[in-house]
C-alpha cells in the first residue's frame, strides 16, 4: 500500500489523464461488445483475443516499415473478414442457444487464438514505435506521450463515425431492428443471418482499431486477452447495454481506477484489482436487485 | 442391484490394484482420480444446480496452497522455506510430513468450504451469464492476487515437502496414488448419497426454474450455498493432494490455472453428460485417456488442440457421452417408450 499518489498533486494529475485517455479506448472495445450482446445476445470471451490480434497487425506492418499508425484503418479490415469467417464458423451454431454455451465456445475460440498467437508472433512483449514523442504538462511534471493523445481521438472519431452509421445507414437500422426483435425483422424481410455476421464483423473490426491503438501505446502480448474482455463486460454491464455516454463514461472510470490501482497496490496487482472490481460490481449489482425485488414484493 | 454390487467391487478392486500391475501409470492414475473428482464436484453446480461456474478452480488452488503451508509452516519457518530453496536447508522426518499432510489435507477442505459459505450468499445471487462470468473472474483475481503474495512464493512459486526417504520414488507413487483414490472413493460414495436424497430434487429443481422452486416453499439460496460448500470441500481436497503430486506450486500455472484445470473440469463433466452421476465419470476418463494419449502427438499445440476440442464439443456434443447413450438406448435408463407415440412422433418429423 502506498498512498504517495494522493500527497503530490502532479502525480494525481498525470494519473487521472491515463486514465481517462485509457478509458477511452476500453470504451471503444466495450461499445463492441455492448453491439453483438445487445444484437445476437452473445457473450465473446475471445473479444480481448481479437483485440490482441488487430494489435499485432499493427506492430507487423511496423515491423515491415510501415509506420503503425496505418494499421488503424488497414487492422479494422482484416479483423472485419475474420470476425465474419468466425461467426460463420461457430458463432452461428450458438446464436440462439443457452448463453453458457456461447461462453464456453468462445473460450475455446480465446484459447485457440491465445496459443496460434503465440506459435506465430511468439511469446515477447512488444510494442510498435510510433515516434510521436511526448508532451510535457505543467512544469514537465506530468508526461503525455502523444501516441495515447492521438489514440484517443482515434477512438472517438470511430466511435461517433460508428454511432452515425448505425443512426443513417441501411445496414445500421437492420441491425437495430434485428436488436429490438429479431422475429420481427425477419419477417419484415431482414436478412437477420447476414446481419448478425456483419455484427460480429463490425465488433471485430472495432476490436482491430483498439487493438491497433494499444499497440502503438501500450504493449501487447499474446496472453494479455482476457482483461481486455473483463473490462470490456464490466464496463456494459455498468453502463447497460445501449447507452453510449454510460459506455464512455465507466470506460474512462475503469481507467482511472485502474492507474490509482496501480500506483497504490502496485503494478503486480493491477490485474488482479481489476478482476476483483468486476466481482465486487456484479455483487453490489445483485443485492440492488435483489433489494428491488423486495420492495415490489 | 446385485450388477450394480458387481460393478462397484469390480472397479474397487481395479482400483486397489492398479499401482501394481500398471506400475508405470501410477501418477498417471493418481491425476486421474484427481480429474474425476474434479469433475463430480464440478457437475453439482453445472449439471444439477444449473449454476454453470468457472471459479471452482478457486477452492482447487486454495486448497494447494493451505495444504502446503500448513505442512511447512506446522515445523519450519514458512517465509525462509519460500524465499529461496527451504526446502535444501529443513528436511522433514517421515513423521512430520505425513503429520503435516494429514493436518494439510483437512484444511484445505475445511477452509474452502467456510470460504464457499461467505462468499455463496453474494455470489450465487446472481443469476446465469453474470454467475459465470463472476466466477471467471474470482478464480482469474485470486491467481493474480496470490502471485503477489510473498509469504507463498509470489512470482517464483513454492516447493512443496519433498517425500522422506523411505522407500524411495515407489512409495511415493503408491503414497499419492491411494491418496487420490481414497478422495475419489469419499467424493464418489458422498455424492452418490447426496443424490439419493431430496437434495438432488431440490437442486433439479433450481435448475429447471428457480423462481417456481422459490414460490414452492423452498429455501434456494440455503441449498445453493450448501452444494457449493459441498464442491469446494472436495474441491480443497483435491487440490491438496494435488499440489503434493506434482511438488511444485505456481499461482497461475498450477493453482489458479483457470486456463487448463479451470477449462478442463467443465469439460470433462459437458463430455460426460451433466446432471448425471456417471456422466463425469466417463468423461473425465476418456479426456484423460485423449489428453495423456494424444498430447505428446501434438508437440506444443496441445493448446490449440484444447480450443479445437472445447468448440467441438460444446456446439456438436452438449449432451455428452452419457446423453447420447440415452437417447440411444432409453430403455436401459429406465424410460418407458411407447411404440405407437414414437411412431407418430416420426411421421410428424
Amino acid at each position: 500500500m502506498d498512498f504517495m499518489v494522493f500527497q503530490y498533486p502532479m502525480i494525481t494529475v498525470q494519473a487521472c489523464l491515463d486514465g481517462l485517455l485509457l478509458g477511452i479506448l476500453f470504451a471503444l472495445i466495450a461499445y463492441g461488445m455492448a453491439l453483438q450482446w445487445g444484437v445476437m445476445n452473445i457473450i465473446n470471451i475471445a473479444q480481448g483475443d481479437l483485440v490482441i490480434l488487430g494489435g499485432y497487425i499493427a506492430y507487423f506492418m511496423y515491423l515491415y516499415g510501415i509506420h503503425p499508425a496505418w494499421g488503424v484503418i488497414v487492422s479494422p479490415i482484416i479483423m472485419y473478414f475474420i470476425g465474419v469467417g468466425i461467426y460463420k464458423l461457430v458463432i452461428n451454431k450458438v446464436v440462439d442457444r443457452d448463453l453458457f454455451i456461447s461462453i464456453l465456445a468462445t473460450f475455446g475460440i480465446s484459447i485457440l487464438f491465445m496459443q496460434l498467437m503465440n506459435f506465430a508472433f511468439g511469446a515477447d512483449v512488444v510494442l510498435a514505435n510510433s515516434g510521436y514523442g511526448t508532451t510535457m504538462l505543467f512544469d514537465n511534471n506530468v508526461t503525455l506521450p502523444n501516441s495515447k493523445i492521438f489514440s484517443a481521438v482515434i477512438s472517438i472519431v470511430f466511435a461517433i463515425g460508428l454511432v452515425i452509421y448505425m443512426k443513417k445507414s441501411k445496414l445500421g437500422r437492420a441491425i437495430r431492428a434485428t436488436a429490438q426483435n429479431s422475429r420481427a425483422a425477419k419477417i419484415l424481410g431482414v436478412d437477420t443471418e447476414k446481419v448478425y455476421a456483419a455484427t460480429f464483423g463490425i465488433n471485430a473490426a472495432l476490436c482491430g482499431v483498439a487493438g491497433a491503438l494499444i499497440s502503438i501505446t501500450f504493449t501487447i502480448h499474446p496472453y494479455m486477452g482476457l482483461p481486455y474482455t473483463i473490462r470490456s463486460f464490466m464496463i456494459v454491464i455498468v453502463a447497460g447495454l445501449g447507452n453510449l455516454p454510460g459506455v464512455a463514461m465507466s470506460g474512462m472510470g475503469l481507467g482511472v481506477f485502474e492507474e490509482f490501482a496501480d500506483y497504490i497496490l502496485g503494478t503486480e496487482f493491477r490485474i488482479g484489482a481489476v478482476f476483483l472490481l468486476l466481482v465486487l460490481i456484479l455483487v453490489y449489482r445483485r443485492f440492488k436487485l435483489s433489494r428491488k425485488r423486495e420492495y415490489l414484493k | 442391484m446385485s450388477k450394480n454390487i458387481l460393478l462397484y467391487s469390480a472397479i474397487l478392486i481395479f482400483g486397489l490394484i492398479a499401482p501394481f500391475v500398471f506400475p508405470a501409470f501410477k501418477v498417471q492414475l493418481s491425476i486421474l482420480c484427481v480429474l474425476i473428482v474434479l469433475a463430480t464436484t464440478w457437475n453439482i453446480q453445472g449439471g444439477e444446480m444449473g449454476y454453470n461456474t468457472f471459479g471452482n478452480i478457486l477452492f482447487y488452488g486454495l486448497g494447494m496452497y493451505l495444504c502446503a503451508s500448513v505442512q511447512v509452516g506446522m515445523f519450519f519457518p514458512l517465509a525462509e522455506w519460500t524465499e529461496s530453496g527451504g526446502e535444501k536447508t529443513f528436511v522433514h522426518t517421515p513423521a512430520q510430513f505425513f503429520q503435516g499432510m494429514a493436518v494439510g489435507l483437512v484444511v484445505a477442505a475445511v477452509v474452502p468450504t467456510i470460504v464457499a459459505g461467505l462468499i455463496g450468499y453474494a455470489i450465487l445471487g446472481l443469476r446465469g451469464h453474470y454467475f459465470a462470468i463472476c466466477t471467471l473472474g474470482l478464480g482469474v483475481a485470486a491467481g493474480e492476487i496470490s502471485g503477489g503474495i510473498e509469504i507463498i512464493g509470489a512470482g517464483q512459486g513454492f516447493t512443496t515437502p519433498p517425500f522422506p526417504e523411505v522407500g524411495g520414488l515407489e512409495a511415493r507413487g503408491e503414497f499419492f496414488y491411494f491418496l487420490s483414490f481414497g478422495a475419489l472413493i469419499l467424493t464418489f460414495v458422498a455424492v452418490r448419497a447426496i443424490y439419493s436424497t431430496r437434495f438432488r430434487l431440490i437442486l433439479n429443481a433450481i435448475r429447471d426454474n428457480e423462481d417456481k422452486a422459490e414460490a414452492m416453499g423452498i429455501e434456494t439460496m440455503k441449498y445453493k450455498i450448501i452444494g457449493w460448500m459441498v464442491s469446494a470441500f472436495f474441491c480443497g481436497l483435491a487440490g491438496g493432494i494435488m499440489g503434493g503430486l506434482v511438488g511444485y506450486i505456481d499461482s497461475t500455472d498450477v493453482a489458479f490455472d483457470g486456463r487448463e484445470m479451470g477449462v478442463f473440469m467443465v469439460l470433462m463433466a459437458i463430455l460426460g453428460g451433466k446432471g448425471t452421476l456417471w456422466g463425469p465419470v466417463i468423461g473425465a476418463t476418456v479426456f484423460h485417456i485423449f489428453k495423456e494419449g494424444f498430447w505428446t502427438f501434438f508437440l506444443g499445440w496441445q493448446y490449440v488442440a484444447l480450443g479445437v476440442l472445447i468448440v467441438v464439443i460444446v456446439i456438436y456434443f452438449p449432451e455428452g457421452i452419457m446423453g447420447w447413450l440415452r437417447e440411444k438406448y432409453p430403455e436401459k435408463f429406465g424410460e418407458v417408450i411407447d411404440e405407437e407415440d414414437r411412431k407418430a412422433q416420426v411421421e410428424l418429423k
